[in-house]
């Protein structure tokens, strides 16, 4: 019960975030020089033309007005049409955030094997030469940014080695699988189109992997730290006094409580992926939201600025309250709390 | 038992200038005891090494780089996108400008921003920090910390490309969008450890002898986050560089002629694979400057920690 309370109050204070989110980004969107009715047509239309569209824009009301105006119209989901594209906004988020988040997923998935996988080895192994292998690779994986990656496994893999695309989701003579829920790789096995479904597979490795490297690194460093500090306490020692076997211990009683940082960790990597996505999306030609906001943000396109930016916001959002769920059902301590009220 | 009255009547007996010597003694011992304990740890010292040489590498490009007039507007087409070589010792670019110089005064404007950045977000971020944690609870409190959760509410990365796009683009303006969204996370640092450290009796005593506010919070609390906020910023910094190649790379940054590693990477990326040396060496000049300043940056917090066990 407490739990739902819990939960509304969550969602409440992410509402309230968001709208002042909305708020910095409307001021971010208005200090930028030029008139943004100017842009919308461009600078050979005539005077009248732009007169009129101010007017439409309710650019020529106060900035208080105006923001409530665009809070409006953002609620109810429009966010004008794109400088690039000439579309609604919303329509082309819809078109592209699918494949961001598929993206995404794949990267948190890659994150979450490897990454926990890689801490379970280390810590079962520790200070061995797996140990250190994987600390390396740790190192490796933290102080290389994402698009340097994307680079150098761009080279490594796609051109010396040719082992898999480079660019886009599925390669150009491969159709399209008719879309349910926007997630290539799901709707071709959905509709059962197996080789479409190995080629998205291939298209997705590269760009997944080089966002899921610093995930992977993370993940993998905290759950080694955190297992090796669960393998001291006294319930272990009873454990083991009781004659449990190694391998019992270590799956049924250590991992699952030393999962729950690296959980919290890779939860919010999921945002900073989105972010890094950016970028790394540029770079392998990804049709998705973030390289559709690096072009809004490289041509000034404000209402997809905007609407991108707040898409990002709630995304967050909604994954901070789902790893406080998934962390709540891991950690029966804090059932308890919620269900005390405190 | 004896002892340890006839030191603390000793003590007593001590003039004001001699217990301040004496202060002044034990934090040279500090220093000297950190610095040993950090010295023990040779990755950290690597760590050292790594950032004080690409340091003195930056700021005496001039005098080190074998071609310094490569960094400004400069071509060379019969000498383009050469591969490394004992005249070049990184290659040349794609207009024949010798890399490996190119590189070198790429990092200043890297470590610039680093260390602008960070001086820019650190003071207001700690003082908000230290405001709300001092005044928890109090309207005070809730005004800083929910303007903090809503610019912590999307990844610094996303609303830094926002700022900086719609700015003009160059190296002061990219500072001023990261810097612009990297104060709340000191603000959340020292918020955590000001609402712990209010109630310590140290800061209650400053309260009921009459302490005036400025001093509770500058000079009782926080020399108390002094140590979490260097770490911070020993490993941030490498962030912030990262950052701030990566808005060079959309070409958000510092603008060409002026070399700097993002555009550098953007650039290469171009010419691969035929070319790659033209963009992997400043990837790699990246990876080795976040390197030098991770490894220093995990000295630098083991050396506390170690303190505080």
């Amino acid at each position: 019960m407490s739990m739902l309370r819990f939960l509304i109050q969550r969602a409440l204070y992410s509402v309230f975030v968001l709208l002042g989110l909305s708020i910095v980004i409307f001021v971010i969107a208005r200090i930028m020089p030029g008139d943004p009715a100017r842009m919308a047509v461009g600078a050979r239309a005539p005077q009248w033309v732009v007169d009129r569209l101010r007017e439409q824009m309710h650019l020529d009301q106060p900035i208080a007005i105006q923001y409530y105006y665009w809070l409006r119209d953002a609620v109810r989901g429009d966010f004008g049409l794109s400088l690039i594209t000439q579309r609604p906004v919303t329509y082309d988020i819809k078109e592209t955030l699918p494949a961001s988040l598929e993206l995404a997923l794949y990267a948190a998935l890659i994150a979450a094997v490897f990454g926990i996988g890689m801490g379970i080895l280390s810590a079962r192994y520790k200070d061995s030469w797996i140990d250190n292998l994987s600390r390396l690779f740790s190192y490796a994986g933290i102080v290389t940014p994402s698009y340097i990656f994307a680079i150098l496994f761009i080279l490594l893999f796609g051109f010396a080695l040719k082992w898999f695309p480079i660019i886009g989701r599925v390669s150009e003579n491969v159709p399209l699988p008719p879309k349910i829920t926007g997630l290539v790789t799901v709707d071709a096995l959905i509709q059962g189109q197996f080789s479409t479904f190995v080629d998205a597979l291939w298209h997705i490795v590269l760009p997944s992997l080089s966002l899921a490297m610093g995930s992977i690194a993370q993940a993998a460093r905290i759950t080694r730290s955190s297992m090796a500090d669960n393998l001291t306490k006294d319930y272990i020692a009873n454990m083991r006094a009781l004659g449990v076997s190694e391998r019992a211990i270590m799956s049924r009683f250590l991992l699952k409580p030393s999962l729950i940082p690296t959980i919290s960790i890779l939860g919010l990597d999921i945002a900073a992926i989105l972010s890094v996505a950016f970028i790394v999306e540029s770079i392998f030609n990804w049709p998705g939201m973030a390289r559709y906001g690096m072009n809004a943000m490289l041509y000034k396109d404000l209402n997809a600025i905007s609407a991108v930016i707040l898409v990002f916001g709630a995304a967050f959002a909604i994954m901070n309250i789902l790893v406080d769920l998934i962390v709540a059902y891991l950690d029966p301590r804090i059932r308890l709390r919620a269900a005390k009220g405190e | 038992m004896q002892v340890s009255t006839s030191s603390s009547l000793h003590r007593s007996s001590l003039s004001l200038e001699q217990i301040k010597q004496l202060q002044r003694a034990s934090r040279r011992e500090e220093i000297g005891r950190n610095w040993y304990k950090f010295s023990r740890n040779p990755i950290s010292v690597m760590g050292l090494l790594v950032v004080v040489t690409v340091i003195l590498l930056a700021a005496f490009a001039p005098y080190v780089a074998p071609y310094p007039a490569h960094a400004g507007p400069f071509t060379d087409f019969a000498n383009a996108k050469k591969p490394p070589s004992a005249t070049y010792w990184l290659g040349t670019d794609q207009i024949g400008r010798d890399i490996f110089s190119r590189i070198l005064f790429g990092m200043r404007s890297s470590l610039l921003m680093g260390v602008v950045v960070l001086s820019l977000v650190v003071p207001p971020g700690v003082l908000l920090g230290l405001l709300a944690g001092y005044y928890h609870n109090t309207w005070i409190d809730t005004l800083i910390m929910r303007v903090t959760d809503i610019f912590l509410a999307v990844p610094p990365l996303v609303l830094a490309l926002a700022v900086a796009s719609v700015l003009k683009p160059n190296l002061w303006n990219s500072m001023m969008a990261v810097s612009l969204m990297w104060w709340p996370w000191y603000t959340r640092l020292v918020y955590g450890l000001a609402t712990a450290l209010r109630n310590e009796y140290f800061v209650i005593a400053a309260e009921v002898t009459g302490a005036s506010t400025a001093h509770i919070l500058f000079r009782e609390i926080f020399p108390n986050t002094i140590s979490p906020i260097l770490t911070k910023m020993s490993i941030d910094i490498a962030w912030v560089i990262i950052i701030g190649s990566m808005l060079s790379f959309v070409g958000l940054g510092v603008q060409p002629p002026e070399p700097s590693l993002g555009t550098m990477i953007a650039d290469g990326a171009k010419y691969l694979p035929d070319q790659w040396w033209i963009a992997v060496f400043p990837a790699l000049a990246i990876v080795v400057i976040v390197l030098g300043f991770n490894l220093l940056g995990d000295g630098i917090r083991d050396m506390f920690a170690s303190e505080e066990a």
